[in-house]
This record gives structure tokens, sequence and C-alpha cells, in this order.
């Protein structure tokens, strides 16, 4: 996995409350069996018309947001299914961070598994990055997963919390089957005791 | 010993590892897997030269993608993209050796419907499956929740899945339900009340005597939703019916072990002095048929009601609120009886089991559906489908209209051609409202199954009371 450390980058500004997984990656788009490629369909049904062109109102078609690689969201980002596609199409199109006052947990935990930082910050502070990212491309917010804290191009700083587990697989690139893997032997001994005392699992 | 939730019980039965940080490794006893959201996962197995560790604990069926129409068995008549996810899936129920129950199988269903039915689900089990709804399986007392990708190839690989516990939350359903409110009407009640993310972080137990008085199928529709209220999962404490409903099942424990495993099923309840970190209580007899009028599961209301307004609301959700309105079309101050629609939707995880095909045809018996109105019965799985057909639901559906489809997920999402067109306005049993769910541009209204029968008949929304 593709490490995080810290990032740079254009923010681009979703004030809406509930973005689902199926605004993020419509259903039409899970049909693949690839985890690539998925970033020209990000957000689908708002960025393009029934024609298949553009729609220029929407935030991630503007010049200034183009390469964006954070989004700055209302409450309860990524809510609905569990669709790893959502990450997917994200991280394809090139976000790496999506800041906003809460997400839905299966969500949350999908992007830590894809190198995307989630980050929680209460709406006050969300509301200070939204108004940042609302410049456009001259305001670069600045995410420092080591020192746990976002800034805004006006120098603002906020702390946020990030389990500390997670945060160390991010740092590293690391990747969670080999890290169990390596607990294996803790795995056998659940395992043969579970059987001995419920067999009929 | 001290106190301890349900939840607690079966958690701690589970910690198969614990770090200092209080991460843990949970085994898992039954994981589910379906056509979408596996094969990056098996992939991902193949590419590492890794197995599945458990295959016997694996169970795979193909349900969101494959279409409903008579022969479907041939690839030929699958959209190529389907063709594809199904061959995958086949390719890697065999390749790697687990439970397998393909599109020509009459066991094949929604695979949250086919667990229970099957007896793969137990009380005190962890269950998981790529896919949201896995909480349904919460109604036997089972730890279930859903999980993305790259956990499923976790847990393919290592039977465990890397964790934290939740906290705790009670719902409770006091007092007896009134006639024509059912489990569904709860379910979406306690979203209205707490809204989409009030469960987030908790892992939710419903109780209380409407819940009790509910039936297996009930239960489920209500443990269902609880990931639409934003929880990891949710719970009912397993009972006398949980059991009836378990015994003889295909994979249920049989005879000594079925001794062994209801030793231990009783003692799965939450002691009467455990602690709850959030704590909410609705009157049974408070709750009314219900309908979504906008497009997330929290724009819930009587069917009674008319329309909200966005300044009925506040923050975030006023913008929302005209979004939805926008989106759905709907003016403020509308009574909801007066929405009229084109399709009906009856099936999904929430609400495609035989229980709520009898509901629906109690109300459609010796009645049509409003001309030029498009009414579709889903099955939950081919055994539901056997049994309504046994039981003379299928006649009476197909003579009041509607069309009598193959089991699978179908219009809950729209995946294989059971779509809506661009505007099309569906009364639904599905679980999700979002916008574009049940195809680009198409507006779903969630209800009951029993108040979806009555909408194909009048055409509009309607209060399924007037009909009993
Ligand atoms: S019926 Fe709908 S909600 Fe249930 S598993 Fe299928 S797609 Fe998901």
């Amino acid at each position: 996995m593709e490490k995080f450390e810290k990032l740079t980058g254009i923010a681009a500004p979703m004030p809406l409350v509930n973005i689902d997984t199926d605004m993020i990656i419509p259903k039409q788009f899970l049909k693949t069996i690839k985890r690539s490629g998925l970033g020209v369909n990000l957000f689908d049904e708002m960025r393009y018309d029934d024609n298949g062109e553009e729609i220029p109102d929407f935030v991630l078609n503007k010049p200034q947001y183009r390469e964006a690689e954070i989004l700055v969201a209302g409450d309860n980002f990524g809510c609905g299914s569990s669709r790893e596609h959502a990450p997917w199409a994200l991280k394809d199109f090139g976000i790496r961070c999506v800041i906003a006052p809460s997400f839905a947990d299966i969500f949350y935990n999908n992007c830590f598994k894809n190198g995307i930082l989630p980050i929680a910050l209460p709406q006050d502070q969300v509301d200070v990055l939204m108004k940042d990212a609302e410049k456009g491309a001259n305001a670069r917010i600045i995410v420092d997963l080591e020192e746990q804290t976002v800034t805004t191009s006006d120098g603002d700083s906020f702390a946020f919390e990030v389990d500390s587990f997670k945060k160390h697989c991010l740092l590293e690139g690391l990747d969670d089957i080999g890290l169990t893997l390596e607990k294996v032997g803790a795995i056998d001994t659940f395992e043969a005791r579970a059987s001995a005392e419920r067999p009929w699992v | 010993m001290s106190p301890k939730t349900l939840y607690d019980k079966i958690w701690d039965a589970h910690v198969a590892h614990e770090a200092d940080d209080g991460t843990c490794l949970l085994y898992i006893d039954r994981h589910l897997v379906h056509e979408v959201t596996s094969p990056q996962a098996f992939e991902g197995l193949r590419m590492a030269g890794r197995t599945v560790r458990a295959p016997d604990k694996t169970i795979a069926v193909p349900d969101h993608n494959v279409p409903t129409t008579p022969g479907r068995e041939d690839p030929k008549n699958m959209t190529e993209d389907s063709a594809i996810q199904v061959a995958a899936l086949d390719k890697n129920a065999r390749d790697f050796g687990i439970h397998y129950y393909p599109v020509d199988d009459i066991r094949q269903g929604i695979v949250h419907i086919v667990g229970p039915e099957q007896g793969w689900t137990l009380p005190g089990m962890t269950v998981v499956c790529g896919d949201s709804h896995t909480a349904t399986h919460g109604a036997f007392g089972a730890l279930a929740h859903g999980i993305g990708t790259s956990e499923v190839e976790h847990v393919l690989a290592t039977q465990t899945l890397i964790q934290k516990k939740s906290k705790n939350m009670k719902v409770e359903i006091t007092g007896k339900l009134r006639p024509g409110v059912t489990a569904k009407d709860i379910t979406l009640s306690v979203i209205g009340e707490t809204g989409t993310a009030g469960g987030t972080g908790y892992v939710i137990e419903y109780c209380g005597e409407a819940i009790r008085d509910l039936s297996m199928e009930g239960r489920m529709t209500v443990c269902n939703m609880a990931i639409e209220g934003g929880a990891r999962a949710g719970l009912i404490a397993p009972d006398e019916k949980t059991f009836e409903y378990i015994k003889g099942r295909p994979h249920a424990p049989k005879a000594a072990q079925w001794e062994a495993a209801m030793n231990w099923w009783k003692t799965l309840y939450s002691d009467d002095d455990a602690h709850w970190d959030k704590v909410v209580t609705i009157k049974g007899e408070d709750i009314a048929p219900v309908v979504t009028w906008g497009t997330s599961p929290e724009d819930v209301l009587p069917i009674t009601a008319s329309v909200p307004a966005p300044e009925d609301f506040e923050g975030g959700k006023v913008g929302a609120a005209k979004r939805s309105l926008d989106y759905m079309d709907l003016k403020p101050g509308t009574p909801l009886n007066e929405i009229e629609i084109d399709t009906v939707f009856i099936g999904s995880c929430t609400n495609g089991r035989i229980e709520d095909l009898r509901a629906a045809a109690e109300i459609l018996k010796g009645k049509k559906i409003k001309d030029g109105m498009r009414a579709m019965v889903v099955p939950g799985s081919g055994l539901v489908r056997a049994q309504a057909e046994e039981e003379g639901l299928a006649d009476i559906f197909k003579a009041a209209g509607f069309e009598w489809r193959l089991a699978g997920c179908s219009m809950c999402l729209a995946m294989n051609p059971d779509q809506l067109s661009p505007g099309e306005r569906c009364a639904a049993t599905s679980n999700r409202n979002f916008e574009g769910r049940q195809g680009r541009g198409g507006r779903t209204h969630l209800m009951s199954p029993a108040m979806a029968a009555a909408a194909a008949v009048t055409g509009k929304l309607t209060d399924v009371r007037e009909l009993m």
C-alpha cells in the first residue's frame, strides 16, 4: 500500500451532508473485477449529464479543482454500501484525504486500506477549511499525519484524532494481512480452543 | 464477573489476539461472499500465493448482479459484465473449495436470506460479508457486519478481522404495535428518530416487547437497517422463536451438538445491570405506517403527514432537504398519500422473505394493480419463491398484475436490468432511497410490503389501514 505521510494539496469543497457511496461511485461501475480505472466515474451522476458530457458547475469539473487531492465535505460522508469501489474511485482520481465532521464506519475503515486518510473534525473547523477550499487552486491545505494536524492556507492549524494502529499502517504503507499472519500462532490457538468449546460452529 | 451486554459476550468469545492499544483480531465464524465485492479479494489472494484459511466457514452465492428472468443459467442471457462476475465467483468457489449455491440451485438467493435459511447463521456467531446489510443476521443474536473488499481478503486469508470494540447502544421498543404497523415501520421510525449517523460507533441491541413479539422474519427486517442508522451492527437476543426457526435447518447443529449449542445460546442476553453508552426508547403504540419522502432513509414520516419544507430542518440538513425535494420532485405541504407512483418493487434482503410476501398478498387478494402500473415481486431466495408458489401467493400476485421473478437483489440496487428510468417513481420495500439507487434519476419511496401492495392497487402512496 502507498504510504501517507504529509500532503500539501488543493482541497475541493463539497458542502453536502450524507454524501453516500452510491453518489461516490454509482453501481453501474461495480461490475469490474479490478481495483483500478474507477477515477473517471467518481461522482459520475453529479459529474456528467445524460449524454456523458461534463457538468461545468460540478466542483471537480472546475479548472481550479481538477487536480484536487483533498475533499472537504459535510456530515456522515461515505454512508451507504460497503463497496470499496468508493475509496478506489477517490484514489484513482487522485484524492488522498477526505475531511468531514463525521464518516460512516465501513467507508472510514476502507479508506485506510487504500492509503486514503479520512479526517473527522468538529463542524466549526470544517467550516473554516471549507471556506479555505472555496478559494480554489491558490489555497493549499497541509495535512500532516505524523503531527496529526491540518493547516489552512492562512496558517490556521487544527489537530485531529486517528487510531494509533491505523496511523502506523498508513505512515509505513503496511499490508494488514501480512501483519496479521505474523500472529498466526494466536489464531491457531484460538481456533483450537473455540472448536473444542463450540464444536457446532 | 462484571455485567455484560450481549455484544460484550459475543465479542469476548471471539477475540483471538489483543494488542496493547486495544486493536483486536476478531475470529470470524461465518464469511458470506457474493460476486460483486469479492473478485478483487480472490485476485489478491492468488497474487500473494495465499489460500482460504477456513473454506468450510465460507459460503458464496451470486445475487447482486444476476438477472431475475427465466433462462439466466445461460450466461448468454446475462449482460457481459454480470456474466464475468458470476463466472469469476464460480471459479473462485471451485478453486478455493468453499460452499457455493450457483444461480441454477433452488437454494440460491440474496446472501442475507440464504445464510439464515440454510442454518449457517447461528446465535453467538461472528458473521461478516462484503455487504453492508450483513447486519440482518443480528436477528439471531449473531454479531454481524459488513466489510470492504480488503477486509474480505483479510478474512479469507486469516479468518479474522482487525477491529476495535464499538460502544453499546440499546434501542427499546416498548408495548404493542398498532394494526397495520410492521417491522419495517419500526426500523424506519428508529432511523427517523436517531438519524442516519445516530448509530455511528455503536452496536445496537434492539429489545422490548414489540421486538420480542416479532417473528424471525420481522427481526431480520429490523436488524437489516441498523446500518442505515449508522451502526456497525444490530442485534436481538435469541429466544425460543430463534431456536425454533433454526432447528432442523440443513447446517444447524444436530442431536448432542444441538444440546450443547442450546446451553450456550441460552446465556446470550444482556445482563440486567449491563452498561449502555446510549439508550433510545420508543413506544410501540406511537409508531405509524411510514414512508420516506427524500433521498436518505432518515427522511421518514407517517403516511398521514405531508411533505416537509427545507425550513423545517436545521444546519446542513436544510440544503440536503432542498436537494432531496428537487430530486424527488415534491412540493412542501403535499399530503404524502396524494403522491402518485409508477412502479412497485417488493423484494430485497429487507423484505423478501415469506412473511413479507404473505403480507403483500393479503392486501392484493382479489384486487388488481392500477392500470399502467409496473409491479414486480422478487422473492429473496429460490426456496422462498417455491414456498410462495405452494401457498398460492404467486397466483395472487400474478392475478393482480405483478411480475413474478426469480431470486436476487434486482431493483434494490439495480445492477441488473431491473431499473427505474429517469423520473420514474417507485414504492419499494428495500432499504435505500439514495439518488439513483434504483436507476439513474429514479425516485424511491421506502415502505413495508403491505404498504407497497396498497400503493400498487391505488396508484399512489396509501395508508394500508384503509385497505385492511
Ligand atoms: S437486496 Fe439490496 S441491500 Fe440486500 S444485499 Fe442485495 S443489494 Fe444489498
